[in-house]
């Protein structure tokens, strides 16, 4: 079958993160690479669980759609950061109720939009995110950490 | 096999692999929820140096399969981490005294071991020192309310100094292995930012309330395989599954 770039892009798009599905491993920026007979993905922490996960998803997505011999390389470097994460991954994000990552050093409410937050630990529900609460209207959110 | 990058991946990995243990120890024990979870994070991404660093080992020892064969079916001898790694957790405060000593440290070396001349070895560095970055700030963060807390939370992290503290100088000491990755610029030189260390302890050992003893001289060689009697329970526990089933798969 042919090989064609836009198509494996299209596929990879599909591939949605474990632990956050409303976005795409490409939304994250975990993708770091494609070409006709690779791809080649980055994990976010070290230690991340997802990371196989995501492998397996790619893998299992590639297979199903004939690209069997496009191989998946993983690359170390340049190390991950949060600023690969697209425009669209961040709004997809807010709109899922996780704070985008970003450098200001307050958050706003993903569910009310109120800047008159705080953080109550760094460490969250996963490696990459912190665990805020919103003074405004009380909920407790995820934010995504920058990294 | 180039023997000494091999022991000093060794050092680096089995480091990594110790502390996760015993961070994952207290997984569901901490004190609040929220140190539950930090507690179990911190060992997670040294879960995943200790896999990196482990794996690259193995691809260089023909007689090693993967990451997995080093941790699981070496012996205490044959691990090459420190002896403050792998000290009991005690209480919290024991617990944040190892933490904030080793994670210091860890972020001054990978630092400078993310410029390694040999590239996996700087991009995994990389990789993790913003990750120990979290570490150092959260365990000094626990120095410094732990130590200006309460008579009790005092006294528990003096207690933990106490026990911790003559285990550093193995930190700072660089022997023959060291010495020849030095040369190769593929490690850098501990007394090359003993003085940084030391200032760091110095800054949040003085917010917590505590006072720095002068270093003993370094008894420990735990990055020859002598360990403390505290290695073979942890690895009792670490090892058990795949050594009484050894091909168990999830």
């Amino acid at each position: 079958m042919t090989h064609d770039l836009a198509s494996i892009r299209a596929i990879l798009a599909q591939v949605a993160d474990p632990e956050i599905p409303v976005v795409s491993v490409v939304d994250l920026g975990i993708v770091r690479e494609v070409g006709v007979r690779h791809v080649a993905i980055t994990p976010t922490y070290s230690g991340c669980p997802a990371t196989h996960v995501i492998e397996a998803d790619i893998r299992k997505a590639l297979d199903a759609a004939g690209y069997q011999d496009v191989q998946i390389e993983t690359r170390l470097a340049p190390p991950w950061t949060t600023e690969w994460i697209t425009l669209e991954g961040r709004d997809k994000l807010k709109a899922y109720g996780i704070a985008p990552p970003d450098r200001r050093t307050y958050a706003s409410c993903p569910q009310c939009g109120s800047d008159n937050t705080e953080e109550l630990s760094r460490f969250g529900s996963t490696p990459c995110k912190a665990l805020w609460r919103c003074r405004q209207c009380l909920e407790p959110f995820d934010r995504f950490k920058c990294h | 096999m180039e023997r000494a990058l091999y022991d000093y991946l060794l050092r680096r990995g089995d480091d990594s692999l110790i502390l996760s243990q015993r961070l994952s120890e207290w997984c569901g024990h901490a004190p609040t929820i929220e140190v539950d979870l930090s507690l179990a994070n911190l060992g997670l991404d040294l879960l995943g140096q200790a896999t990196l660093f482990l794996d690259y080992a193995a691809s260089m020892n023909a007689d090693v399969h993967n990451a997995d064969a080093l941790a699981f079916h070496r012996d205490a001898a044959e691990f090459r981490n420190c002896l403050l790694v792998e000290q009991p957790n005690g209480d919290f405060a024991q617990t944040i005294v190892r933490q904030f000593l080793y994670s210091t440290w860890q972020k001054m070396l990978f630092d400078r071991l993310a410029f390694s001349k040999d590239p996996t070895v700087a991009a995994i560095a990389a990789k993790a020192v913003k990750e120990i970055s979290y570490h150092a700030d959260l365990s000094a963060d626990w120095m410094i309310r732990l130590g200006g807390g309460t008579d009790e939370s005092n006294r528990r992290l003096k207690a933990g100094v106490e026990w911790m503290w003559r285990l550093v100088p193995e930190l700072l000491v660089a022997d023959e292995i060291d010495n020849e990755l030095i040369t190769k610029d593929i490690a850098p030189d501990p007394a090359s930012f003993e003085t940084d260390f030391m200032t760091k302890i110095a800054e949040v050992f003085a917010e917590a309330g505590l006072d720095v003893s002068p270093l003993p001289r370094n008894f420990a060689s735990g990055r020859r395989g002598y360990h403390s009697e505290h290695l073979g329970h942890l690895l009792c526990t670490m090892q058990y599954l795949p050594r009484a089933y050894p091909d168990a798969q999830w």
